[in-house]
């Protein structure tokens, strides 16, 4: 965004605790661990820290994947309203028949894709801000799932479709279960670091810090951002896949989640306007605000308060990485 | 701006919106007659701009926020916040009407002031400045209250439901805040300096405008307005309300509104014209439904719709434009 040159010795340290870097929250992330562990201590028991895993596997698979669309330049604000309408889709046409699945699991991710293809499309080729984009498909999709429904869910999701949230592979020596959840999450995870080293991934980083330079180098800048989109859409039904799993099937499984990985994203030294900041930053990010919630919900702090504490900390947290931006 | 103003054409942005408002009330106006009812009915015509009312005064302070290129996310929340203000500082006693208003102006300055120095002095991105203080005010909203609280006298009701002719009072108190914003923006000094940095905040510094100012003041008028809005549902609901904000979804629709009225939201261009006519084609849309009878979460879908294709068009006539030149 800014152009200002930067003298070699700021630009150093900007590099390793600036807009950009991972170690501010690699930095909170070890301190809110050790407040738990005091807390605490059996937390740190494998299967425990297994069953954490999960639980944050949804948000940091979508923090991941608002990373692709945030460091291109772009929001994705119809991730949320998409992870409801996914788990509401799924509860319909499953409706408690097993075979249905397979089917349905394919629907739901082809469906993610679809969305964000649509979202990519539109922001490049009709040249409409991401922010309205993806805010026109939050209204659209939050209004369908409505209306095909008639207000309430209906519906009911299998046991096969919930085992990839709640199960996992049992009778693992001294780990105990191994969730699914966890396991997708580490190959998605594989995949978005393996994606940011690719030729797409530098393209994608080029194009967030300047996209005209990028064009202008050859890059193609609607390509790349489409595909980011994409990415964020399929991010948003694996999410959705799991949250099924874990919870029932509600207008509210996904309220409010678009804001949670943007803050997420933010949080792991994303800078909002694209251009700087890693992937492993926007997935850590996810994760400290997951153990946040998770400390805060140990010492006691009721839901209604979380929130309050969660915006402070927020706050703090970006207002310390800007400041040291600019020394 | 004045040479260009000359070469432009007539229909721009911001006044396209009025020609879609146009082309909508005349198509919406025909369908409902054909459905045996009308849109321009005494009724029909009241609720709809009550409706607009709430959203319209948001949505002029939002204007402020995107001209200068920043937003506002926090402005649900200081609704339900003020609401509530409003409603337990009058505890339905006359008398205290004039410090209840004045408590609800201070404390939604106040707030803008945070969320202005948050922007300005810690370099926190306005997007999540103003999440982060809309959730410290949800946390606190949560916290306090589970249902409505406080009432609000007969006497401020008037606000809410008074009207002269078809007219409710609450939408000329909107018309009102309008204007008065459109005369800040173009007739003030303040009004060029927040064009300026929305244009380009560089340019704008170095042209000598002090755009922290700029910004810090921006964003107390746009709490401010949220905090009107709030006092006109304390007013409309007889309390104060927790989430009417929040469920009113006022923060996205206020930016959809104010975009719709071709306002961009990288900041510079747009205006409050604009958003008066964005507002008062979601408040028709919303009403052409209601006639029909048509699904209400089917509205949903169609706003989105409109929202995402007014921005096309704008952006490719934009670009069509420069292409010409």
């Amino acid at each position: 965004m800014t152009t200002e040159t930067i003298a070699p010795t700021a630009q150093a340290r900007r590099g390793r605790w600036g807009a950009g870097s991972i170690w501010p929250v690699v930095v909170i992330l070890v301190l809110l661990l050790v407040a738990i562990g005091i807390r605490q201590p059996e937390f740190y028991d494998p299967p425990a820290l297994l069953a954490f895993l999960k639980r944050s596997a949804p948000l940091i698979i979508l923090a991941a994947g608002q990373y692709f669309v945030i460091v291109a330049g772009d929001f994705d604000l119809s991730v949320g309203s998409l992870v409801t309408a996914e788990v509401v889709i799924a509860a319909r046409l499953i409706d408690g028949d097993p075979a249905a699945t397979g089917p349905v699991i394919a629907l739901v991710l082809g469906f993610g894709l679809l969305v964000g293809l649509v979202n990519g499309l539109v922001s490049t080729l009709l040249l409409v801000p991401s922010f309205i984009t993806t805010l026109g498909m939050y209204l659209i999709l939050v209004g369908a799932v409505y209306t095909w429904t008639g207000g309430s869910p209906r519906g009911a999701l299998s046991e096969e479709f919930r085992m990839f949230g709640r199960r996992g592979i049992e009778g693992v020596p001294w780990l105990g279960e191994i969730p699914y959840a966890v396991l997708i999450l580490l190959v998605l995870a594989a995949l978005a670091v393996l994606a940011m080293r690719s030729d797409f991934g530098k393209v994608l980083l080029a194009v967030g810090d300047n996209p005209r330079a990028a064009r202008l180098a050859g890059g193609r800048v609607a390509g790349v951002r489409t595909v980011a989109f994409v990415i964020s859409g399929c991010c948003a039904a694996v999410a959705a896949v799991l949250l099924g799993g874990f919870g029932g099937v509600s207008f509210q499984v996904g309220a409010g989640l678009e804001f949670t990985a943007i803050t997420a994203v933010v949080l792991g030294g994303v800078v909002l306007g694209g251009g700087r900041g890693s992937v492993v930053g926007a997935m850590l990010g996810a994760l400290t605000l997951q153990t946040l919630l998770t400390l805060l919900n140990l010492l006691g702090v009721a839901g209604a308060l979380a929130s309050a504490v969660q915006g402070l900390i927020i706050l703090a947290a970006v207002a310390i990485g800007g400041l040291r931006a600019r020394t | 701006m004045s040479t260009q103003a000359l070469t432009r054409p007539r229909i721009d942005s911001t006044n396209g919106v009025w020609l879609a408002l146009g082309v909508t009330l005349v198509v919406g106006g025909i369908l409902v007659a054909t459905d045996g009812g009308s849109l321009f009915s005494q009724n029909s015509t009241v609720s709809l701009l009550q409706r607009a009312a709430g959203l319209g005064i948001v949505a002029v302070g939002q204007t402020f926020c995107i001209l200068a290129g920043s937003l506002d996310l926090s402005v649900a929340y200081v609704i339900s916040l003020t609401s509530l203000i409003a409603a337990e500082t009058m505890a339905g006693s006359d008398g205290r009407v004039l410090p209840a208003v004045l408590a609800v102006l201070a404390v939604s300055a106040a707030i803008g002031l945070v969320n202005g120095l948050l922007i300005t002095k810690l370099r926190i991105n306005a997007f999540i400045a103003t999440l982060g203080v809309g959730l410290l005010i949800k946390g606190y909203l949560e916290q306090g209250y589970a249902g409505p609280a406080g009432a609000v006298p007969v006497s401020f009701q008037h606000l809410g439901y008074d009207r002269v002719g078809p007219v409710p009072v609450a939408f000329l108190l909107f018309i009102g805040v309008a204007a008065v914003a459109w005369v800040v923006i173009n007739r003030s000094r303040y009004g060029h300096h927040l064009i300026a940095t929305g244009g380009d905040l560089d340019v704008a510094r170095l042209s000598g405008v002090r755009t922290d100012l700029v910004l810090i003041r921006t964003h107390v008028i746009c709490s401010i307005c949220a905090g009107i809005a709030g006092l006109y549902l304390a007013s409309r609901l007889g309390a104060g309300a927790p989430r009417v904000g929040a469920e009113g979804g006022y923060d996205l629709e206020s930016i959809a509104a104010v975009v719709l009225g071709g306002a961009v939201l990288a900041g510079g261009k747009g205006g409050v014209a604009g958003t008066v006519g964005g507002v008062l084609l979601l408040a028709v849309i919303d009403g052409i439904f209601n006639q029909l009878a048509v699904d209400p979460f089917f509205k949903q879908v169609v706003r989105g719709v409109v929202i995402v294709a007014a921005v096309a068009i704008y952006a490719l006539r934009l670009r069509g434009r420069r292409a010409a030149r």
